[in-house]
């Protein structure tokens, strides 16, 4: 086994060609958007999501409480100081999962996506598995693009991250556009 | 084994078939289009993809070992392979270790090209492929025939037929909502029993050791975080530098595949969760012996986004399957022969040398002009069949004397005026699913002089 690395590693040396630079990444050849909220709103709706804007936080909180008095089964992560909530650790409980609402971290005006990660998602598997994904972002950390995503970013210090753009989706059997493949059917981003 | 032109024959067979496939995937290419059009950087954005990939792979033993490092620091565990066989081994080993059998493989060309679904069903392991196209195919028992659109070569009326014999849908229901609909539960009860997830690898960050894999329809991810097991198979030419790169790629990747600005989900993935194992295979495969050939060698720096296929003239109209091999079209024409250039001679044939695929590649692969150099390389080493061989050198017999040269076309004319019999049969290859064009009157040259005289 190790026995491959060195060999691998041996050739690689050896047919590799001679250094060249890695070029300079300049922010100021890149796209801006006079309007970062409309163009992300935009672009997300173009490809399926829907986008909504809330003054205050608390209005989704009626919201939630409807859906979980008519008895489907929701989690909420909006709230970090409402306490643990005991969330189901097999994935086939967490297969009937029908909402999570979720906090977004870094929303991308260029392409309608947002960043979450291990801290924001607690388990990995929920807005994949929930048949409908609500993300929270706020307007203040929308950026242009990817390039100042990764910036804002910076040193990635988590187990796991993704950029969602959109609810879950194919074109697998005659190009035709199915939203709903695998991952959720629907994703509603609040904007605060 | 069948060539090309051969395997194409069979696929231009049903005309409205092939005009289907030719005008879907040029669709595609004008969505790229579209999507590429509205970036004024798209330019220097692909330069900048170049440069980095160049860069890599000129510094790419050093990132392999620091990708490893920063790997086994985050907790994986990394295995190398130098080939096929030794990546399928790994790969098994890891199953047979773990006493397991329920297994869900998300795309990965790599894990195609290593047959390794064929490799584990041999030694008694099921595998489910989890994305739509694939798994359609899979039921089927047929190859993917794209790398993005692994079932582009189907109509919705055959993956109905196939699913109402796997999934037991509804007789003649077509539509595509509702088939998707089926797949979705079915793929689900996989997800939620899966033990392995397989999953192919996008992108792999040497600074961070994270590896980013991108699908639209969430099923890698819905395989890795619900399976105990994450085992991501990749190539040692996946790697980059550092993470800020990944901007560049991810905002080139889809929208030079689908035209869509970014795919669904681009998950990164660092860490195992707890009590999750997470492995990545690094394999050769040819890759370092490619590296190692100045001209072919950039060919490497591909990421697989298949805007080539969608505007090749002759993949079009020819089909995935005519190019026998895991990766077709442009790339994997120029790709194969490094790795097998007795097996995919024919492959560089397969090209009109128009040069589309160069301009649309976002890593701006010179792919045209290694098409052509392969084409000298194959028959430097006598892989050219002997008629191909003898009419090349009578075409440049003929080139090469004007008195000849007019005295055949004159030739050529008449027999198609006056005995078209002669060339419209089968056994001429041009005849063959074509028109003869018809015989001009006159030649350029004829036309030229007279019209130079009447002028004068």
């Amino acid at each position: 086994m190790s026995n491959s690395k060195a060999q691998i590693l041996k050739a690689v040396a050896a047919s590799k060609p001679a250094l060249v630079a890695l070029p300079e990444i300049d922010l100021n050849e890149v796209i801006s958007y006079d309007d970062l909220v409309q163009q992300f709103r935009t672009v997300l709706e173009s490809i399926g999501g829907s986008v909504v804007m809330l003054e205050n936080i608390s209005q989704l909180d009626e919201e939630i409480a409807a859906e979980k008095s008519a008895g489907n089964f929701v989690i909420n992560l909006l709230d970090a100081n409402a306490g643990e909530q005991a969330i189901p650790s097999t994935p086939a409980e967490l297969s009937k999962l029908s909402k999570l609402y979720m906090n977004g971290g870094v929303p991308v005006a260029e392409n309608g996506s947002i960043w979450v990660d291990d801290q924001l998602m607690k388990v990995r598997l929920l807005p994949f598995i929930c048949e409908q994904l609500v993300i929270v972002v706020k307007k203040e950390n929308i950026v242009a693009t990817m390039h100042h995503a990764y910036a804002r970013l910076g040193k990635i210090d988590t187990g796991f991250g993704v950029f969602i753009a959109g609810p879950s989706k194919t074109a697998d059997i005659e190009q035709s556009l199915v939203i709903g493949a695998h991952g959720a059917k629907g994703l509603c981003v609040y904007i605060v | 084994m069948k060539n090309h032109a051969a395997l194409s024959e069979a696929f231009i067979s049903n005309e409205p078939r092939t005009d289907w496939h030719n005008e879907t995937l040029w669709f595609v290419r004008q969505k790229r289009d579209k999507s590429a059009h509205s970036l004024p950087e798209w330019e220097k954005l692909r330069e900048w993809a170049s440069q980095i990939k160049n860069h890599s792979l000129s510094n790419l033993d050093f990132y392999l070992n620091q990708f490893e490092e920063q790997a086994v620091a985050n907790g994986v565990k990394v295995h190398w392979a130098a080939n096929a066989e030794e990546h399928n081994q790994i790969v098994l080993g890891i199953i047979r270790e773990n006493k397991l059998s329920r297994i869900v493989k998300s795309k990965s060309m790599l894990t195609e090209e290593c047959h390794l679904n064929h490799f584990l069903q041999d030694q008694g392991v099921e595998v489910v492929d989890t994305d739509l196209g694939e798994r359609i195919v899979q039921f089927r028992k047929e190859p993917p025939s794209h790398i993005v659109l692994p079932a582009i070569h189907l109509k919705k009326s055959d993956v109905s037929e196939t699913f109402h014999e796997h999934l037991q849908t509804e007789k003649g229901n077509n539509d595509p909502q509702y088939l998707t609909a089926a797949a979705r539960v079915h793929l689900r009860n996989k997800f939620v029993e899966s033990e392995v997830a397989i999953t192919g690898v996008n992108f792999a960050v040497a600074e961070s050791g994270a590896v980013v894999v991108c699908t639209n329809e969430g099923n890698a991810d819905m395989g890795v975080h619900a399976a105990g097991i994450h085992i991501a198979c990749m190539g040692i030419e996946k790697i980059i530098p550092k993470t800020k790169h990944l901007a560049v790629f991810l905002r080139l990747l889809a929208r030079s595949a689908t035209g869509q600005p970014i795919t669904t989900y681009s998950s990164h993935f660092m860490k195992p969760r707890p009590g999750q194992q997470m492995h990545f295979v690094i394999v050769d495969n040819g890759r370092s012996k490619q590296l190692g050939l100045p001209d072919f060698r950039n060919s490497l720096k591909c990421i697989r986004c298949a805007a080539c296929f969608n505007t090749c003239p002759v993949f079009r109209r020819s089909g995935g399957y005519s190019y026998h091999t895991a990766v077709a079209g442009p790339i994997g024409s120029i790709l194969n022969p490094g790795f097998d250039i007795k097996a995919y001679s024919d492959l560089p044939f397969a090209s009109t040398l128009c040069g589309s695929c160069s301009n649309v590649c976002p890593v701006k692969i010179n792919i045209h002009e290694q098409l052509w150099k392969w084409r000298q390389e194959i028959a430097k080493q006598g892989h050219v069949s002997f008629i191909k061989k003898v009419s090349m050198q009578g075409m440049a017999f003929v080139l090469a004397r004007p008195g000849i040269y007019r005295f055949s076309g004159k030739a050529g004319r008449w027999v198609m005026r006056n005995l078209p019999f002669l060339v419209n049969n089968k056994l001429n290859p041009w005849y063959k699913q074509r028109e003869m064009p018809a015989p001009p009157k006159q030649s350029f040259r004829d036309w030229y002089l007279q019209n130079q005289q009447e002028k004068n």
